[in-house]
C-alpha cells in the first residue's frame, strides 16, 4: 500500500518535472538575425546565451557570449545548459555540432536568404521551434508586407548606382559585388550595385571606383571601431572623385539592420531608399 | 665512442648535467601526469576533478551531459594537447639540433607553409568538391589536406636539396624560403576568391585551437606522432655529434645522411599531424628546447624526452586557460601560448644572457 502511494507520488513528481522542462526551454541563439527574430516573437526570456554576432536589440549583448558562430566550442555551449539551439546556416564547426546533438540537445538550423520569402521562412522555422507558429505567421506576414511595400515604393525605372564599402584598409577599398546581402538590399531599395562585375566582397582599384561613378556610398556603422569619416572619403584618391563624395551622398547604417535580412529589413530598405532619392 | 666522448671539451661537466637531466625528466613526468588529470576538471561547465572523483568513489556516476563533457570533450582534448604539445616541442628540438641553429623550427622544412596551403585549399575549394566525396571526408577534409600539404612540401624540399645522396642544409633553407613564397602566393589567390565566412575560418585556423578535439582526430594523428616520439631517442647520439659539426659527426661514425633523412621524416610526420588536427600553434616548438637547454644542457638524450614532457605540459596549461578565460566562448590557443610564452621567454633570455652567448 505504502509503496503504491509512494510510486504514484513519485510518478506524479516525475511527470510534473517533465512538464516543467517542456515549458522551460533554455535557448542558445546563434546568429544576429536569429536572436532578433526570437526577440521579435517575444520569447527573449528563454535565451540563455548568444553568439558574438547577436548585437540587436541592445539587451541581447547582456547575455553570455558563446563565441563566434563558426568557431563554437562544445563545452562552452553545454555550460549554459541549453535544451534548444537555434543556429543560422553555416554555424559550426561540424565537430561541435555533432557533440551537441550527441548530448541530446535539440538543434534547429535556420537557412539564410536575401528575399522576403527567405525572411518569412526564417521566422516560420524559429516560430515552429519555439512552439509559437501562430505568432510567427503573423510576424512573417507583417515583415513580408513591410519588405514588399518598401521595395515597391523604392523601385525606380532609372536606378541610381550605389557602392557598398565594407572597409577601407590602407586606402584600399573592399566593396560588395554580386550575390552579397549588400547587393540584395541595394536592389530592393531601388538602386543598382555599382560593382556588378564580381562576386562577394573584394578589394577594388581606385580606377574601377572612378569608372563606376556611384551616386551613393553606403557603409556599415561600426559600433566601437573607427568609422570612415566623410573627410577620409573626400580625400581618398578613388572615392573622393565620385559623384557620391562630391554631393556628400554618404550613408552609414548599422550592419545587422542593413545586411541581416530579419524583421527590420523593411526599415533598412526605406533608409537606403531615402539616402538615394530624398532631396 | 667512449674514447671520443672523453675528448669532447667540458666533458667534466657531463656527470653533473646528466644527473640534473635525470631529475628534471622525472619531475616533468610527475608534473605532466598531474597537469593532465587536472585538465580533465577544467572547462566552461565547471565539474572540477575532485567532484568527478567523488562521484565515481560514491558510485553515483555522471549524468548523460556530464559524461559527454568528460569523455567526448575533455578527454580527447587532453590527449590531443599532450600529443600536439610533445610533437611540436620534440620536432623543434630535432630541428635545432640538426640545423645547429637556435631559430630552427619545423617551418624550415616547409611543414608550416605546406600545412597552411593544404588547409586553405580545403577551406576555400572544399565547397566545389563533388557531394559524394565531400560527404566521405566530412569534417576531416581540412586536417587531411593540411597533412598532405605538409608532407608534400617537405618531400619536395628534401628532393631539391639532396644531390648525390647528400642533403645540403643550406640549399634546404633557401629552397624552403622559395617554396614558402610560392605557397604564400597560392594562398593569396585562394584568399582573394574566398568569401566572408571562409576568411573567418582561415583566420581561426591560423590561430590554432584544441576546441575541435574528437577521438577520431586523436586516432588518426596519434600513430604518426607516437612513431616520431618513440623513435626520437634513436637520434639523440647523432644529434649530440652534430653539435660538433657535420664533418666531426661523420668521423665519429655517424651516418649523417641517414640521420638527416630520418629526422626530417619524423619531424614532417609529427608536426604535420599536429598542425593538421590543431591548426597553427606557434612558439611552443621554438621555446621549449631553449628553456630545457638552459636548465639541463645540450645533451639530446635528456633533451628529447624532456621537451616532449614540457611541451605537453605547456600546451595543456595554455589550453586550460583557453577553455575558461572567456567562457562560455573559447580563446584560440595560439594567442595564449604567445601571450604567456613571449614575456616569460624574454625574462629567461635576460636572466641567462651569458649562458646563451657562450
Amino acid at each position: 500500500m505504502f509503496t503504491r502511494i509512494f510510486s504514484i507520488v513519485a510518478a506524479a513528481a516525475i511527470g510534473s518535472t517533465a512538464i516543467a522542462q517542456e515549458a522551460e526551454q533554455r535557448i542558445v541563439s546563434i546568429g544576429g538575425t536569429v536572436t532578433e527574430i526570437i526577440y521579435a516573437l517575444g520569447k527573449s526570456d528563454l535565451i540563455v546565451a548568444r553568439d558574438t554576432t547577436s548585437t540587436y536589440p541592445a539587451e541581447a549583448s547582456q547575455l553570455p557570449d558563446v563565441g563566434y558562430m563558426r568557431a563554437l566550442s562544445p563545452e562552452g555551449v553545454l555550460s549554459v545548459d541549453p535544451t534548444l539551439i537555434i543556429a543560422e546556416e553555416g554555424s559550426g564547426p561540424i565537430e561541435t555540432i555533432d557533440v551537441l546533438k550527441e548530448a541530446s540537445i535539440e538543434y534547429v538550423t535556420v537557412p539564410t536568404g536575401y528575399t522576403a520569402d527567405a525572411v518569412a521562412e526564417k521566422i516560420m522555422i524559429i516560430g515552429e521551434a519555439l512552439d509559437e507558429s501562430e505568432a510567427a505567421a503573423t510576424l512573417a506576414a507583417q515583415v513580408t508586407d513591410d519588405m514588399q511595400a518598401a521595395a515597391q515604393t523604392a523601385a525606380h525605372a532609372d536606378p541610381k548606382s550605389v557602392l557598398f564599402v565594407l572597409s577601407v584598409q590602407g586606402d584600399r577599398v573592399m566593396a560588395a559585388g554580386q550575390q552579397t546581402s549588400a547587393d540584395a538590399i541595394i536592389s530592393l531599395a531601388g538602386g543598382q550595385n555599382a560593382m556588378g562585375a564580381f562576386y562577394g566582397y573584394k578589394p577594388v582599384s581606385n580606377e574601377a571606383i572612378i569608372e563606376a561613378a556611384p551616386d551613393l556610398i553606403l557603409m556599415m556603422q561600426s559600433g566601437g571601431g573607427h568609422p570612415i569619416t566623410d573627410e577620409q572619403i573626400i580625400a581618398h584618391p578613388g572615392l573622393g572623385t565620385t559623384p557620391a563624395a562630391r554631393d556628400g551622398n554618404i550613408a552609414r547604417i548599422d550592419g545587422l539592420l542593413l545586411l541581416g535580412f530579419g524583421p527590420r529589413t523593411g526599415d533598412a530598405i526605406q533608409s537606403v531608399n531615402t539616402a538615394l532619392y530624398a532631396e | 665512442m667512449a674514447e671520443i666522448s672523453q675528448n669532447i671539451p667540458k666533458a667534466h661537466f657531463a656527470g653533473d648535467r646528466q644527473q640534473r637531466g635525470r631529475y628534471v625528466t622525472i619531475a616533468l613526468s610527475i608534473a605532466l601526469v598531474f597537469t593532465a588529470i587536472n585538465s580533465l576538471g577544467v572547462g566552461a561547465t565547471g565539474l572540477p576533478i575532485w567532484e568527478i572523483l567523488a562521484r565515481f568513489l560514491n558510485g553515483i556516476g555522471l549524468t548523460h551531459t556530464e559524461s559527454i563533457v568528460l569523455f567526448d570533450i575533455r578527454m580527447p582534448r587532453m590527449v590531443m594537447g599532450v600529443l600536439v604539445g610533445s610533437a611540436l616541442s620534440v620536432s623543434g628540438t630535432i630541428m635545432q639540433g640538426l640545423f645547429r641553429n637556435p631559430l630552427a623550427d619545423p617551418g624550415l622544412i616547409g611543414v608550416g607553409s605546406g600545412a597552411a596551403l593544404g588547409a586553405i585549399i580545403a577551406i576555400v575549394l572544399g565547397s566545389y568538391l563533388p557531394a559524394q566525396l565531400a560527404a566521405t571526408f566530412g569534417p576531416s577534409l581540412v586536417p587531411f589536406a593540411a597533412f598532405v600539404g605538409a608532407w608534400a612540401t617537405t618531400l619536395l624540399l628534401y628532393r631539391v636539396s639532396t644531390r648525390g645522396g647528400r642533403t645540403s642544409v643550406a640549399v634546404m633553407l633557401l629552397a624552403g624560403i622559395a617554396v614558402g613564397a610560392l605557397s604564400g602566393a597560392v594562398s593569396g589567390i585562394l584568399i582573394y576568391i574566398a568569401d566572408d565566412s571562409e576568411l573567418r575560418d582561415l583566420t581561426f585556423w591560423g590561430m590554432g585551437s584544441l576546441a575541435g578535439a574528437t577521438w577520431t582526430k586523436v586516432w588518426v594523428a596519434a600513430p604518426m606522432i607516437l612513431i616520431a616520439l618513440l623513435s626520437a631517442p634513436a637520434l639523440a647520439r647523432a644529434l649530440n655529434a652534430m653539435a660538433l659539426g657535420e664533418t666531426s659527426a661523420m668521423h665519429m661514425g655517424i651516418n649523417v645522411q641517414r640521420m638527416k633523412r630520418f629526422a626530417i621524416l619524423a619531424v614532417a610526420g609529427a608536426t604535420g599531424a599536429a598542425v593538421a588536427i590543431s591548426g597553427g600553434i606557434g612558439f611552443v616548438g621554438i621555446v621549449v628546447p631553449h628553456l630545457l637547454r638552459i636548465s639541463i644542457g645540450p645533451d639530446h638524450r635528456y633533451l628529447l624526452p624532456a621537451s616532449a614532457l614540457l611541451g605537453a605540459i605547456i600546451l595543456l596549461i595554455a589550453d586550460m586557460v583557453a577553455r575558461v578565460a572567456v567562457a562560455p566562448s573559447d580563446l584560440p590557443i595560439g594567442i595564449i601560448t604567445a601571450i604567456l610564452g613571449g614575456p616569460f621567454f624574454l625574462y629567461i633570455l635576460l636572466r641567462n644572457r651569458g649562458m646563451l652567448e657562450a
